[in-house]
């Protein structure tokens, strides 16, 4: 199938219409489900993944608890309807436990569990659908999922991926381009810029490494502004449910972004 | 920084932006793929100056804003939207530089058409690139506007073409909308986009929208240039519209091909058997197919059996019975000789005619002759699975014209003989046949039905007149695909900026063109090169040591200082892959302001240079060896000959002298060194053309090309350079390195010439290695005819396989061999001006010492393989250029020769036929067929040949030495050259077959 997409042709179309530096459709739905403290579904153009937060809360298993901080536990689904080809993937299946592993490594210097000794933060990963941008979009839910479910954070965590073709850098990628050219995934504290997690499993020249890194972690600031976009809607859904008066939520959110909120209701 | 964006999109548009379909896995599974794509409003339609489009950013508007005016049909303007086929089908015509008007290619088009045929798509491309056109890809399927979804039982087909209608409508309101009438002032009239297709349902579905469209030859019709662009339609195109006479009446000459899942299957059972089809050039209904796993290739006899396949196409054959083989014929059949009398025109129904007999009567004539004993696997060709058609420059045949009025313009059908052997006749219809005799021109096929005798094709240009030096040397440079434009604007700009006057600059710590670099200027350098050479790539030195051992070193041209990856310089150069050496031009792989200045190691001026400097001891075994960039400054470039004198004159006793003579006597031990391991010592026919002055470059006379100790010299430290070199890089970068092998020949190649030598001359070959070969090759001497062993030389040469260069984690390690040179491992490294293979070397070489990091794309294996295969490609196809060329040339000496008199030479027999014998002419370095009309008695076991003579019958037999006669005669059909060659002795049958 390779030979037969190009992946960025001369005009500089990619093969889905889009343009280099363009990133798919992104939806955010903070809608609560079922149970869980904090959910939020996610998609990346033809990516989808539902997150749920469960917690703070008591410890499960006394072995894995820590006396001074909350444990982080991801655990990660995926559908197997999620791809075209149909493929039952169980829980021990080694890519799964990775991908869960690179998430918990991404939060646990970012949810402040200090605060919570003696307990556990569970997050589910349900992959509904998959078209490149896996850990991306597991990462973005998960940001808002944890939002959604009231726990401190430093900052969102905003991911994207990037890859170079030939020496044209790309973001945001398909299964079609991941499949093709060489790519890593970025996750950025956009405030701080501190990044908490680089990803790479294929192979890139060193000499592009720079620039597409630097090019994902501006891509980033993009998503954020999408994030709290959506953060700040559903608050706003729920403070007029609520029947309070937006102005205070106003002057005491500080987690929103003022000047985007204000643009936001105009 | 770039601007970032997300591609926001409707929810409720899912239905145009997301495409299922299944895909079913080489393994069988079926598989569900979805995709998306984004739909935008900012996709430009190209038109100068359209307000619409204006807000599109870097869209650089290609198409005039008023169109071409030139068609009378469109006063007002028109531009041209071609659908799939015409691009298909229609390619030449639309490449001319005679159809001008501006076109829009869609999305939609363009890949389809990549779908279809990548050549084709290729051709496109380049289209698109080209200066002298006017043409836009319009991305339809990326427009809002324009982006069509396949309905339910819609073909993929149907869908295109909705498409393309509905991007053409567009393409017309867009125009309207964006000029809008200004109130008081006459609305300036619009001009047209005009559907080109020529599909008739098309065509009326375009009609009943309201779009104008044409097919290719109604719009062809009108214009200017109409008679000569309307030679360049293809037969494909013209079929419908011109149905001359009923395709069903005719009864088919050929069995169809079998369908092309049934082909792949049976190749993939063992039932069929794939490779390359190989016409015989000395019997026109006789080809051979090599195939895996079988020790000979397949014979395929007679013209159904060879069913329409083309010198080059990749075919399906089926293998008869063992009962049912056969032996290669050993008769001379020409095409043009047994099938003078075919009319191009009437064969329109062929069947049993008068031709088809007589050929019948030479295979049924043949048969009854072939020898049992030599029988090989026989089969038929059952399906071809890739056609590997180009164009092929041919000769109008004078005899197939109607008419040859000169200013005849009625249309014919004509037969185009190829210059090449291998090729059949193609049947063409053109208006300007009268005028095209004694021209060489380009011919491409368009197709080979099964109940045409000929394949159909058409005329794609003139070269010019035959025999003109222009005419041959072009047509020379198309027929073996060897690129001759001249280098382009963005090439040229990737030369330095100072050009000629570019020099090395001043020593510095600072410098970056000092970094890392040895001064080596002090050093007694010089090259060696035959005389004229302006591309010196190598120079040498050697000096003794104070321990005792010698210093040697090569300086190759720093060519990858200049040509960097990823430019497109580099592109070019990888497609060239060579530098083509005719014998009165030279095709430069890179401009020449680098090859034959910059690069080239010239005398007396400081040169950039990549050096191998080896640290030898007294019997030149290598101590140690180091590779640096450096700066050298050649002290004197020599000819062979001059270093030659230089060497032996005692009287001169400087450095430089030296110097010379301390290489030599290096070169003298690494030979032999080199010797005892089994590399061979191998001959070709080279010979070397006087030219008479360099203005009218006639040539002369002919020699055969000389060497001299210094040309081993040279040869020898290449060799060491070049070996050196290839273990540093494979060492380095054991999955990528560029590397050059030559397998050892499979044993039934030499089975022929081992029992020509045992038979005629009693003598052995010991093929079981290179070093045995070597040996026995050695013995092969004739104390009465010291030339014997050359001969032997050369016929060995011929059962070899060519050397190739490969990428090292492509293959088995065992495999890396130069059998040639007997060498474990090998590259090319020395001539990096002329070689592209070289450069990549270099650029390997530079990263193993830690000079440059390696470019990303040399760590690519496919990369590299990909290169590697074109560059091979190149190499051989330069090579058969360069021979042609000479061919051509003695061709010419020969008749400045024989206007003197006749010419007569002594020739050694190297093949035997029923009817003639195979000669080669060393003097001339020339093969030639000699043609015997009368009886003779033949012993193919015996390699031996009777020919009757009125002083008595005399045997003739192969490796005996003849006189002939030689002369060049034109074909008075075709006016192809000819080398005619007549016995003269033993037997002179010069009056017998006048």
């Amino acid at each position: 199938m390779g030979s037969r997409v190009e992946i960025l042709n001369d005009d500089g179309y990619r093969s889905d219409g889009r343009r280099q530096f363009e990133l798919r459709d992104i939806t955010m739905d903070l809608s609560p489900r079922g149970t869980a403290d904090g959910s939020a579904m996610i998609t990346h153009g033809l990516t989808q993944v539902m997150v749920s937060v469960f917690g703070p809360r008591e410890a499960k298993m006394r072995a894995q608890t820590l006396h001074d901080r909350a444990v982080l536990n991801v655990e990660v689904n995926i559908a197997p309807f999620s791809t075209g080809e149909r493929r039952k993937r169980n829980r021990g299946d080694k890519r799964i436990l990775e991908l869960a592993a690179s998430i918990k490594s991404t939060f646990e210097p970012v949810v402040q569990t200090a605060l919570y000794p003696r307990s556990q933060i569970d997050i589910y990963v349900h992959v509904l659908q998959q078209d490149g941008g896996l850990l991306q979009a597991s990462i973005n839910a998960a940001t808002l999922a944890l939002v959604g479910a009231g726990i401190p954070l430093l900052d969102l965590v905003c991911a994207v991926t990037g890859g170079v073709h030939s020496t044209s850098p790309m973001l945001d990628l398909t299964t079609l381009e991941e499949n093709d050219i060489p790519h890593l995934t970025v996750a950025v504290m956009p405030k701080t810029g501190n990044v908490t997690l680089v990803t790479m499993e294929t192979r890139l020249h060193v000499d592009r490494f720079g620039d597409i890194f630097k090019l994902t972690c501006d891509a980033a600031q993009v998503i954020h502004q999408e994030m709290k976009r959506a953060a700040y809607a559903r608050t706003r859904r729920l403070v007029d449910a609520m029947d309070v008066d937006s102005k205070s939520i106003l002057l005491t959110g500080d987690n929103v972004d003022k000047d985007t909120a204000m643009n936001e209701l105009e | 920084m770039v601007e970032i964006t997300i591609r926001k999109r409707p929810r409720t548009d899912a239905v145009i932006t997301q495409r299922k379909f299944f895909k079913k896995t080489a393994r069988g599974k079926v598989i569900k793929v979805l995709r998306e794509r984004y739909l935008r409003d900012d996709v430009s339609c190209g038109i100068h100056s359209c307000r619409e489009c204006a807000a599109v950013e870097d869209a650089k508007p290609t198409l005039p804003s008023s169109g071409s005016t030139e068609h009378p049909t469109f006063p007002n303007g028109h531009f041209v939207l071609p659908d799939t086929n015409v691009f298909l089908a229609q390619m030449d015509l639309i490449e001319s530089s005679l159809f001008t008007p501006p076109i829009v290619v869609l999305q939609t088009v363009m890949e389809e058409v990549r779908h279809r045929s990548l050549p084709l798509y290729n051709r496109l491309k380049a289209l698109l690139k080209a200066d002298d056109k006017q043409t836009w890809v319009f991305y339809n399927e990326f427009r809002s506007e324009t982006a069509i979804v396949r309905e339910e039982d819609e073909s993929p087909n149907d869908r295109n073409d909705r498409g393309i209608r509905k991007a053409t409508a567009w393409y017309n309101t867009h125009i309207s909308l964006a000029r809008p009438p200004i109130r008081g002032q006459t609305r300036p009239p619009l001009p047209d986009v005009v559907l080109l297709t020529d599909d008739a349902a098309n065509r009326q579905k375009a009609e009943k929208d309201g779009i104008k469209s044409l097919s290719v030859r109604r719009y062809v019709e009108g214009t200017k240039d109409s008679s000569k662009l309307l030679d360049l339609l293809s037969a494909t195109g013209s079929d419908t519209l011109e149905p001359t006479k009923a395709v069903s009446a005719r009864q088919a000459l050929y069995p169809e091909y079998l369908p092309m899942a049934t082909l792949l299957a049976g190749v993939k059972s063992g039932q069929l058997h794939q490779g390359h089809f190989n016409a015989n050039q000395y019997n026109y209904l006789e080809g051979s197919v090599p195939v895996q796993g079988l020790d000979k290739p397949v014979l395929l006899i007679g013209r159904e059996h060879m069913n329409r396949a083309v010198q080059g196409d990749v075919v399906a054959v089926e293998v008869f019975p063992e009962a049912k083989w056969k032996a290669s014929a050993d008769e001379v059949v020409d095409q043009e000789t047994t099938l003078k009398n075919d009319d191009a025109e009437e064969s329109e129904e062929e069947g049993d005619d008068v031709e088809t007999i007589a050929e019948q009567n030479v295979l049924r004539s043949e048969h009854s002759k072939r020898v049992a004993s030599e029988r090989q696997p026989t089969g038929r060709i059952v399906g071809i699975i890739k056609r590997n058609w180009r164009s092929y420059v041919c000769h109008i045949d004078s005899t197939s014209l109607t008419s040859s009025n000169q200013t005849s313009l009625s249309q014919q059908t004509v037969f185009a003989t190829p210059v090449s052997r291998l090729l059949p006749r193609i049947r063409l219809r053109t208006r300007q046949a009268p005028s095209l005799l004694g021209q060489k021109i380009l011919v491409t096929i368009d197709r080979w039905d099964s109940t045409s005798r000929y394949p159909e094709g058409h005329f794609v240009r003139a070269l010019g007149k035959v025999e003109s030096k222009e005419a041959e040397q072009e047509s020379l440079l198309l027929e073996f695909d060897v690129p001759y434009r001249p280098f382009g604007k963005a090439i040229l700009d990737c030369l330095p900026e100072e050009g000629e006057a570019w020099v090395v600059p001043p020593k510095s710590d600072t410098n970056p063109e000092w970094r890392d670099r040895e001064d080596l200027r002090d050093l007694l350098i010089c090259s060696i090169d035959p005389p004229g050479c302006q591309d010196i790539d190598d120079a040498l030195h050697a000096r003794p040591l104070p321990n005792g051992n010698i210093e040697a070193g090569v300086h190759i041209a720093d060519v990858s200082r200049f040509v960097l990856p990823d430019t497109p310089m580099d592109k070019e150069a990888a497609a060239r892959g060579t530098t083509v050496y005719l014998v009165d031009k030279r095709i430069d792989m890179l401009p020449a302001l680098l090859g034959t200045n910059l690069c080239s190691l010239r005398p007396f001026v400081e040169r950039l240079a990549f050096s191998v400097i080896w640290e030898m001891n007294a019997d030149a075994e290598i101590v140690n060896v180091r590779f640096t960039k450096s700066v050298i400054a050649s002290k004197q470039a020599f000819t062979y000959k001059e270093a030659q004198i230089r060497k032996d004159d005692p009287h001169m006793q400087d450095d430089l002298s030296k110097s010379i003579r301390l290489l030599n006597t290096l070169a003298v031990k690494l030979r032999a060194g080199r010797m005892a391991a089994g590399a061979l010592n191998l001959a070709s026919p080279e010979v070397k053309i006087h030219m008479d002055t360099s203005e009218s470059s006639d040539p002369i006379d002919v020699e055969q090309k000389e060497l001299l100790e210094t040309n081993s010299l040279v040869e020898e430290f290449m060799l060491l350079a070049n070996i050196s070199v290839a273990r540093k890089i494979q060492e380095t970068f054991p999955q990528t390195a560029v590397l050059r092998r030559h397998l050892p020949p499979p044993k039934t190649n030499f089975e022929k010439l081992q029992d020509i030598l045992k038979k005629r001359k009693g003598l052995a070959l010991d093929v079981s290695s290179s070093g045995a070969l070597a040996a026995s090759l050695d013995k092969c001497l004739d104390p009465s005819e010291p030339a014997f062993n050359t001969l032997v030389r050369i016929m060995a040469t011929r059962c070899m396989l060519s050397a190739e260069y490969f990428c090292s984690g492509s293959v088995a390690r065992d495999t890396f061999g130069h059998y040639g040179l007997a060498s474990p491992i090998y590259t090319h490294f020395t001539s990096p001006i002329r070689r592209y293979a070289d450069v990549l070397a270099h650029r390997q070489l530079a990263a193993a010492v830690s000079y440059a990091p390696l470019h990303p794309s040399l760590h690519s294996k496919p990369h590299v393989e990909r290169v590697l295969d074109v560059v091979n490609k190149r190499h051989r196809m330069a090579q058969m250029a360069g021979r042609a060329s000479v061919e051509f040339y003695v061709g010419l000496a020969l008749k400045a020769r024989g206007a003197r008199g006749t010419v007569v030479e002594e020739a050694f027999v190297i093949r035997t036929f029923r009817n003639g014998i195979g000669v080669f002419v060393s003097k001339l370095g020339l093969e030639g067929l000699v043609m015997f009309t009368r009886e003779t008695q033949f012993e193919p076991d015996g390699y031996r040949i009777t020919v009757p003579a009125p002083q008595g019958d005399t045997a003739i037999a192969v490796f005996d030495k003849v006189k002939v006669q030689i002369e060049v005669e034109k074909d008075r059909n075709t006016q192809r050259g000819k080398v005619k060659m007549t016995l003269v002795g033993p037997v002179d049958l010069r009056a017998l077959s006048a």
